[in-house]
């Protein structure tokens, strides 16, 4: 327990925040930094994602691909993946910032699985009633989705970034090893010099940082859940209780999977 | 290639200490997961502390738990068994949610039908509600087996010989064939695993085998068995 206690003060020193300070970096910089990698990574993950996961689950097609990728995804080592981007990318790109472009390649690719799933599976959780509806009363394909099928199933789509989020906020951490700046490298440099403070330190501030996105996210998801729809859809397909709708089960697909 | 040849026994070895270090964590967070599951069912408070607890220990990232828990468990840093404790919380964390969910979607019918036949709750639970479940659980246990196996190399960072070893050393050395080795061999081990749920699912629930390969939600044992 005192290890906590005296982690705790370290991280409440002020000598930890002067701004502007070499040795050791402001705390808060450090949080900066791997705030604006996680936000740069996730943002590109969803331009890239989201509308791939839009069309997959509008049209159906390369559903299959969707649920190869996403598993196929998931028993890539986070690390192995780093090292070989760094290794590759260090070949051709000057040293000082090989470890930035390699972590936000390596960043990117680990946030795309977790997108993808959740947009596709919001769109396709929508019920095809209210898309036949749609249709009826002669909206296009285009006016379909962007009205009827994307804010129905924004939670879904945000629970899909909620965890690719989490899962580039964790990789980052490690990102530290290739010399990548963030909490990681508190961690590491804690680890060089044998200081329990540093670790333990980053390590809660790591931790403090994905719950409260993830706090963030879940409030998202929350004030964009439309009341009549998820209530009408949950209790058509009650089994007992709490039962498994479809709602749930793909929204399984986005969740799972730790890094 | 010629790295590949002369490291073989290296390599081996690695490999060995991953399969011993995934395993244990797959096989307790499964174990320990199915009661708080079905604990999780039986009243609604519970329920909510349990799923919330697994979320919430999930968000965890995986370094900091594994540099955090030396301090709570009282060993050293480059002990393996801070990184099977670690890995065994996010099984459990995984695992619960799909446990609980599993064991709700059981059709009532088939519960009272059990009880109504004079099962008590344990023999049900192990000849009704644990089989109709399976299916379910066998698809969480797939995906909770494929991110352990992944993530146990990022002890590797904390000094655990296993395939993360060849992504660190390859990283120093600046050379990319000896991670890629680890990936695969890692990736290979992934596979192999979830082959063997397969098939351990196709011989202890041979029913689900007869419906021929059914859609992802159909796997429900609520249409599956009905």
């Amino acid at each position: 327990m005192q290890f906590f206690l005296d982690a705790f003060r370290w991280l409440l020193d002020p000598a930890n925040y002067v701004a502007g300070a070499q040795s050791p970096l402001p705390i808060q910089a450090r949080i900066g930094e791997h705030l604006f990698y996680s936000v740069v990574s996730v943002v590109i993950a969803a331009i890239i994602a989201l509308p791939l996961g839009f069309y997959i689950g509008h049209t159906g097609r390369g559903r299959q691909f969707v649920i190869g990728f996403t598993g196929g995804m998931r028993a890539l080592p986070t690390l192995g993946l780093l090292m070989a981007l760094f290794v590759i990318v260090g070949a051709t790109v000057p040293f000082t910032q090989a470890a930035f472009v390699a972590s936000i390649i390596a960043l990117v690719i680990l946030a795309i699985p977790s997108t993808l799933a959740g947009a596709y599976a919001g769109i396709e959780s929508v019920d095809s009633q209210t898309v036949d509806a749609g249709r009826a009363s002669g909206m296009t394909e285009l006016q379909v989705l962007s009205q009827i099928e994307i804010p129905l199933s924004l939670p879904l789509i945000i629970g899909g970034i909620r965890a690719s989020a989490l899962q580039v906020i964790a990789t980052a951490v490690i990102a530290s090893y290739i010399s990548l700046g963030g909490l990681g490298s508190i961690i590491a440099s804690g680890i060089g010099l044998n200081d329990n403070n540093r670790i333990l330190g980053g390590a809660m501030l790591v931790t403090v940082l994905a719950l409260v996105v993830d706090g963030i996210f879940a409030l998202a998801q929350r004030l964009t859940r439309r009341r009549g729809f998820s209530d009408t859809r949950q209790q058509k397909t009650h089994v007992r209780g709490r039962s498994l709708g479809p709602v749930t089960v793909a929204g399984t697909t986005a969740d799972e999977g730790k890094k | 290639m010629s790295w590949f040849i002369e490291n073989v026994d290296l390599i081996w070895g690695l490999t060995a200490n991953h399969v011993a270090l995934s395993i244990v964590p797959i096989v307790l967070g499964f174990a320990i997961a199915m009661p708080l599951g079905w604990i999780a069912n039986r009243r609604l408070a519970l329920r909510s502390i349990v799923i919330t607890g697994g979320s919430l220990l999930y968000t965890i990232p995986s370094l900091p738990l594994f540099v955090i828990l030396p301090y709570v468990l009282g060993t050293k840093i480059t002990d393996d068994r801070n990184i099977v404790v670690a890995l065994t919380l996010y099984a459990i964390a995984m695992m619960v949610r799909t446990a609980a969910d599993a064991l709700a979607a059981v059709p009532a019918d088939a519960i009272e039908a059990a009880t109504a036949m004079g099962y008590s709750t344990w023999t049900r639970f192990w000849l009704v509600e644990f089989p109709l479940a399976g299916p379910v659980l066998l698809a969480g246990l797939r995906v909770v087996s494929a991110s352990t196996i992944a993530l146990v190399s990022v002890g590797a960072i904390i000094g655990s010989a296993n395939l993360g070893y060849l992504y660190t050393n390859g990283k120093q050395r600046d050379f990319l064939e000896e991670i890629v080795i680890g990936i695969v061999a890692s990736l290979v081990i992934a596979l192999v695993f979830d082959v063997v749920l397969v098939l351990l699912g196709r011989v202890l629930m041979p029913w689900t085998r007869r419906r021929g390969r059914t859609r992802f939600r159909s796997i429900l044992p609520v249409e599956g068995v009905a």
